[in-house]
């Protein structure tokens, strides 16, 4: 892990932002993250179905555990490779 | 630490290989405890510490090896380097070490003093004294990128500030990291000399430097030097150093040839740091707060030092009242030449000076903007040589440069610029008018010996209603 020193003001957070919400999909990756809950996935095969339906192109991920946030590895290859990612919960 | 007898070593020490015998006889005659920083197997047959990641070295401070300590109730009492049979004898209370060895051998460095291996230690093991946020970058995380997207560049790459390198740039000032060094606009951003470390690993400095930026960013946050405004105007200001005194010659500054070009370190990353401490802390970012039309690349950074040896006059930062190390920041538009390659006379060339200087701003402006005149070796020579100092300069190109305030109004010349009628009618049209209000100009010497051409640093709108040029000691 290499660790960088802010050189800023601090008045930001360090984590970047979200992008704007896209009006379609068309033409765009979608990164379907599985926080690792029970039956997740249930959703997500579902959602990953339609939107294959629809001509999107998707990618699956998935979190080592849902009781952490995602490692910072993981959001970066998320990152890179797509331009929405829906990350779902289901219990 | 364990009591009685502690050595730290390495097997890439022939000092260290040497004196193995004597461990043998020590470890017979008492409590012996041997750390090898390199090869855990060495010296054989002995119990040996295993120290290659160097914590222990770095705890008791060694230097040296090999060192040898005496521990008492858990506590050092007795040190000594290297090999001298009698400091060895003397410390153990041993007589009759090393017979076959010579009395005598000097120590080896020790590898937790290793160039970067120290730095790093203290960051490992060390009280954190660092408080800047961290960044953690993913293994994929390209690092320059990473710096570029957080808007942390001024568009050419960064040395990524790590810990390690920000606490070896902080040993180039005596300061605490958390001293405040000043206020940084447009945010009005208390920015500490940590703050300023990191920076300055941004801009590529050596810790060397560090004092020279700090001087920088404390004179440009000055209420008179104005770097609000300096950001602010749709000119192309920014800020101009030109160091004086012994340092510039210790960092290795380049006074010479192409000094106020590219090609040398400190005067590049001084400049830059300067300007990445107004973006990154300051928050005066080109765009925002930065409203500059044009700019020009003297915003990327503009250091340089003054090569006073050479100079027919006293540094400009003496002139201005600050002996030694110093620098004197000025608001600058931009990088003019003046050629002259035929005068030889001081006056002739004093008369090339001022009819270029009189284009400052604009030539039916007067007193609005202050300038830097960079006079070359050659030019310099010209004045030595007639014995003019720059008192005697100044005074010749103020008379060479006042007119009588009519030929400088608004129209005057078939151009709608100039001084205001109001302002003339109230001075009276006959008044002269000197072209750079009182101190206005100042005259600095740089460059390389060969080429009959000055430069001429047009400045900002100047004094209380813009930016003062601003001298300050440079100090550890």
């Amino acid at each position: 892990m290499r660790v960088l020193l802010d050189p800023t003001s601090e008045r930001v957070p360090a984590t970047r932002t979200l992008n704007p919400r896209p009006a379609s999909l068309d033409g765009l990756t979608v990164g379907l993250l599985d926080i690792s809950k029970a039956r997740g996935d249930v959703l997500l095969d579902r959602l990953e179905s339609r939107l294959v339906a629809d001509g999107v192109t998707v990618r699956r991920y998935a979190k080592p555990t849902f009781a952490k946030p995602a490692p910072i590895d993981l959001r970066h290859e998320i990152a890179v490779q797509c331009e929405v990612v829906i990350e779902a919960l289901a219990d | 630490m364990p009591d009685g007898w502690v050595v730290v070593l390495k097997r890439d020490c022939p000092t260290c290989t040497l004196v193995e015998p004597v461990l043998h006889q020590l470890a017979g005659a008492g409590e012996l405890s041997v750390y090898s920083q390199d090869d855990p197997d060495f010296p054989a047959g002995l119990p040996v510490v295993d120290d290659r990641e160097l914590e222990t070295s770095w705890r008791l401070q060694v230097d040296t090896v090999p060192t040898l300590l005496r521990v008492e109730d858990g506590t050092e009492v007795a040190r000594t380097v290297g090999w001298l049979r009698s400091s060895w004898e003397e410390l153990t209370g041993v007589t009759g070490l090393g017979p076959d060895l010579p009395d005598h051998r000097p120590g080896c460095g020790s590898r937790s003093v290793e160039w970067g291996v120290e730095e790093e230690l203290d960051r490992r093991y060390g009280e954190r004294v660092l408080t800047s946020r961290t960044v953690e970058l993913a293994d994929l995380e390209d690092e320059h990128e990473a710096a570029y997207a957080r808007g942390w560049t001024d568009g050419l790459p960064v040395v990524p500030p790590t810990e390690a390198r920000v606490l070896a740039m902080l040993t180039g000032t005596t300061r605490a990291p958390d001293e405040v060094v000043a206020v940084v606009p447009p945010d009005l951003v208390p920015c500490t000399v940590e703050k300023v470390a990191v920076n300055a690993v941004l801009a590529g400095c050596l810790p060397e430097h560090l004092p020279v930026v700090l001087a920088a960013v404390a004179a440009a946050c000055t209420d008179g030097f104005n770097m609000h405004g300096v950001l602010a105007t749709t000119m192309p200001a920014g800020p101009v150093i030109v160091v004086n005194g012994p340092v510039a010659q210790a960092i290795g500054m380049n006074s010479g040839v192409n000094a106020l070009g590219q090609g040398n370190r400190a005067n590049a990353t001084i400049g830059r740091a300067l300007q990445l401490v107004v973006r990154n802390v300051g928050g005066g970012r080109p765009g925002e707060v930065d409203r500059g039309s044009q700019g020009q690349p003297g915003k990327y950074t503009a250091c340089f030092a003054e090569d006073e040896a050479g100079s027919p006059f006293d540094p400009l930062a003496a002139s201005r009242g600050v002996e030694g190390s110093a620098l004197t920041l000025f608001a600058g538009c931009g990088w003019w030449p003046v050629v002259d390659q035929l005068s030889r006379t001081p006056e002739s060339l004093a008369r090339s000076l001022a009819a270029s200087l009189r284009g400052v701003g604009h030539p039916k402006l007067a007193i609005v903007f202050d300038a830097l005149l960079v006079l070359s070796p050659e030019h310099g020579r010209v004045f030595r040589e007639a014995g003019w100092d720059r008192a005697r300069l100044l005074a010749e190109l103020e008379g060479l440069l006042t007119v009588p305030a009519a030929e400088l109004s608004r129209g005057v010349d078939g151009m709608a610029e100039g001084m205001p009628p109001a302002m003339i009618a109230g001075w009276g049209e006959a008044v002269p008018l000197p072209k750079f209000r009182p101190g206005g100009l100042l005259i600095a010497h740089a460059g390389g010996t060969a080429g009959l051409f000055s430069t001429i640093v047009p400045g900002w709108v100047s004094g209380a209603g813009g930016s003062e040029p601003t001298t300050v000691p440079i100090g550890a």
